[in-house]
């Protein structure tokens, strides 16, 4: 019998998911990835995963987790994924507990959970507030386990190009880019599995590490992968802004009961510890009494947005508020939270066991990626499969935190097997493909490196890319207005015609990192435009997504999937109804119970 | 006008693997926060030397910019540290920038630390689990040794530790503190534990724990404060006791 071979592009969690089950089932792997998988950004999760496992004697179940998360995302997401996700959740812990996960303890040795964003239940597993670096080195083992029985191929330093595509549109393999030889090589495969992560260099700052820059996701797009939902970005309500990155402090410092407050006195400079209780603006928990700092994500950030930008409260006259943990013991804060406190400190000189931090929103995560099918991660091109932050389903309008960790291991998870199957039922796999359309691709991204590094422009990448971040955190994160979307939409075209004109400065073949960053600035220049026009199109405030001129949820027009497709080099929305087949959907309101 | 206060960097360029390395300044514009990768960013920007030279934006490793990836440790005025939490005012100037020197240089400031996930192969850093299908709960442990095993779970494999490691060098490939901390790790693990003794044996050979002379100054350089030293005492103490029993035991 054949032998079908799977390649797998990108080793965060999803990426390492999908390849221990690929690898599990017996099929060769090949594992690219930009960095040593060790080093992906699932390392910068910190708060925690969720799962139902009602460990407290609180009668949580995975339905109500499964609700809070429809809900959590304002009924955008495809239900019965999400609700099958809920209940493998507990499953993936124990996975995960079986794989070594030093996760914290309670007192009798099982695991313990915290409240997270979204829920009044403890749903939280945590191991400090360094889980996604617990549980992404602990599928890193694993797979170097499989790696070591040669199951598992890796090709770290590589970066992916472009799929290759033969005439009947179906997927026989990847085009990719040696990142220290330079080399463009194409490598064949039955299936590929898209695990690419987020979205954040297209915002120049944001809670992101260097390489989710969504590269893959528009170059795919420009293939005829269609995405989804692009408008739906979410901004963290605290981060510490900083110039190279805005680094996030986990929503765990508020799980673990966290002070969201600004000063009721505009512009009060006194330091913080010496403002008494009555002076101090404790906004979520007098706006939201139910969820009090514990709501949703995008409900947080627009109400520091509220405080700072309309009520001019900010922190001595800037865009700050206070994230205050003084009040909570030392050693608890140590045990459960070292890991972020450890970034405040070292980041900014500071003890925020001792003074309260000071935070501001941050672009943080895409709800919307590549569009994939309501069963097992296929995307609409035959052959090739998303799963993790780079594909559109689980989280709606908004996700919940601790949520993106296991929809990461859930996809994943069920990626490897699909692609398994679809490359063993294939009737003809790679090797019988043509060859000349494995040359035609080669060729072709070959040509547009020589262009690049030919070109004798006066445009910098790193400039174009800044000036595109700054048009897209400025009008496209957390408040939309049309005619700023359609400015927005101009600037970028009138950046990637100014990229068309980059000098790379450095024409070198060996380790030529402006050359790989700049054709990912390519596709970040179209991506971003799939994020804007679809924010443009929808006329409604859903989840993260908010309009002034329209501050209502619209089901009655957009209870729908946006869905963007690459038509003759133009971006075409398409639309297509959202799967509410077990959840009606009801007025979203956190200032009340549900 | 007073002219824009300025940062005044050095780095290390070197084309290549095979090439001459060489020293580059650049003078760049002081702003509040500043860090090693915000230079090495504002170069890429406008690639100039001091003296007006037209050059090539520095090639380096960077990933997260919040010492959890591993991937920007480099030897910044002459200590091994994570270039992305090396804030420009607290560093003396002219600021020296250079590649670590125990690993293979690919260009300018970044290395090749796939010696360091070899070792991990070699060591078999990992739990051993059947399988991903559901076969329950994990082993109960106990707070204590979470909190101890978590630390040590921190590690990012920078190569600090194995940067200012005297008996790292051409002539000796020591595996490093780092490993034999994680071999600690595992051998804690209630599953893990089981196949302590094949972690144990990985380093009893050449380059194995033997090698350590006890210099203390992987600890020292640790950007995630691991006690390797400990770990290496403890590691010690488990190997002698496999070699001197594990035949009786067998």
């Amino acid at each position: 019998m054949r032998q079908p071979k799977i390649i797998i592009v990108g080793g965060g969690l999803a990426g390492l998911m999908a390849t221990i089950r690929v690898a599990e089932a017996g099929v060769p792997v090949d594992l690219f990835s930009i960095v040593p998988v060790k080093r992906s950004h699932s390392v910068c999760a910190q708060g925690g995963i969720n799962a139902a496992k009602n460990t407290k004697g609180e009668g949580d179940s995975t339905w109500k987790h499964f609700d809070d998360s429809i809900y959590g995302g304002d009924f955008l997401a495809n239900q019965t994924l999400v609700k099958r996700m809920c209940e493998a959740a507990p499953g993936i812990i124990d996975l995960l507990d079986r794989m070594g996960v030093m996760f914290n303890r309670t007192p009798e040795g099982l695991l313990d959970y915290r409240r997270f964003g979204g829920t009044l239940y403890n749903r939280t597993a945590f191991a400090g507030a360094t889980t996604g670096q617990q549980l992404l080195y602990a599928l890193d083992e694993q797979v170097r386990r499989h790696e070591a029985d040669g199951k598992v191929r890796k090709y770290e330093g590589w970066t992916f190009l472009s799929a290759v595509l033969d005439d009947a549109g179906v997927c026989r393999g990847i085009c990719g880019m040696d990142l220290k030889s330079m080399e463009v090589k194409v490598f064949p495969a039955d299936a590929v599995i898209f695990c690419t992560g987020g979205v954040g260099a297209v915002f120049g700052r944001s809670t992101n590490s260097v390489v989710c820059t969504g590269s893959a996701q528009a170059a795919l797009f420009q293939q005829g992968v269609d995405y989804a939902n692009g408008e739906f970005i979410q901004v963290h309500p605290t981060a510490i802004p900083g110039e190279d990155k805005l680094r996030l402090m986990s929503e765990s410092a508020r799980g673990e009961g966290g002070r969201v407050w600004v000063p009721r006195k505009p512009g009060d400079t006194r330091p913080a510890k010496s403002i008494p209780d009555a002076e101090r603006f404790y906004f979520l928990e007098e706006w939201y009494p139910k969820y009090g700092n514990l709501v949703p994500r995008d409900i947080a950030t627009r109400a520091i947005h509220r405080v700072v930008f309309q009520e001019k409260l900010g922190l001595a006259g800037q865009q700050a508020v206070y994230l205050d943990l003084t009040h909570i013991p030392r050693e608890t804060l140590d045990r459960k939270l070292e890991g972020i406190l450890e970034i405040y400190e070292k980041f900014l000189g500071v003890d925020p066991r001792e003074e309260p931090m000071k935070v501001f929103p941050a672009m943080h995560y895409t709800m919307g990626g590549i569009w994939v099918n309501n069963e097992d991660q296929a995307t609409n091109v035959p052959g090739i499969y998303a799963a993790g932050e780079c594909d559109y389903q689980y989280h709606g309008a908004n996700r919940l935190g601790a949520n993106s960790l296991v929809s990461c291991i859930f996809g994943g998870g069920i990626a490897g097997p699909a692609a398994v199957k679809y490359a063993k039922n294939l009737e003809k796999g790679s090797e019988s493909a043509d060859p000349a359309i494995f040359e035609r691709e080669r060729k072709r991204q070959a040509a547009m490196n020589d262009a690049l590094i030919k070109q004798d422009g006066s445009e910098n990448p790193v400039t174009i890319w800044k000036e595109m971040g700054d048009v897209m955190s400025e009008h496209v994160t957390v408040t939309r207005y049309n005619k700023n979307l359609e400015l927005a939409d101009g600037k970028l075209q009138a950046l990637a015609a100014r990229f068309k004109k980059i000098n790379l400065s450095d024409r070198t073949q060996w380790s030529n990192q402006t050359l790989n960053f700049t054709r990912e600035l390519g596709n970040m220049l179209v991506l971003a435009r799939v994020m804007t026009l679809g924010a443009l199109a929808r006329n409604e405030s859903r989840g993260a997504h908010y309009k002034p001129d329209y501050p209502d949820r619209d089901d009655a027009n957009f209870l729908k999937t946006t869905r963007a497709k690459w038509v003759n080099g133009e971006i075409k929305l398409t639309y297509e109804a959202v799967d509410t087949s077990h959840i009606p959907p009801r007025p979203r309101r956190y200032d009340v119970a549900q | 006008m007073a002219d824009k206060k300025k940062v005044i960097v050095r780095v290390k360029r070197q084309a290549g693997p095979k090439q001459e390395a060489r020293w580059e300044e650049f003078a760049l514009d002081w702003r509040p926060s500043m860090n090693v990768i915000i230079a090495l960013r504002d170069i890429a920007e406008n690639p100039l030397t001091r003296d007006g030279q037209k050059t090539t934006p520095v090639s380096y490793d960077s990933n997260c910019l919040e010492e959890i990836c591993g991937s920007c440790a480099m030897v910044i005025n002459g200590k091994a540290r994570m270039a992305c939490s090396a804030l420009i005012d607290d560093l003396e100037q002219p600021i020296r920038i250079e590649p670590l020197s125990k690993f293979p240089v690919v260009r300018d400031l970044a290395v090749d630390r796939q010696f360091m996930f070899e070792s991990l192969k070699r060591v078999h850093a990992w739990v051993p689990i059947d399988g991903t299908y559901d076969l329950g709960e994990g082993p109960r442990v106990s707070p204590e040794t979470q909190e101890k095993g978590y630390p040590l779970s921190n590690c990012i494999t920078c190569g600090s530790c194995l940067e200012v490691c005297p008996q790292v060098n051409e002539k000796n490939p020591f595996i490093g503190a780092a490993i034999i901390s994680q071999v600690r790790l595992f051998n804690m693990h209630p599953t893990g534990a089981m196949h302590a003794r094949e972690r144990l044996e990985a380093l009893m050979g050449p380059g194995g724990i033997a090698d350590c002379a006890n210099a203390q100054n992987c600890v020292q350089a640790c950007p995630k404060g691991i006690p390797l030293t400990e770990s290496i005492a403890e590691v010690n103490r488990q190997v002698w006791k496999q070699a001197l029993f594990g035949w009786l035991l067998g």
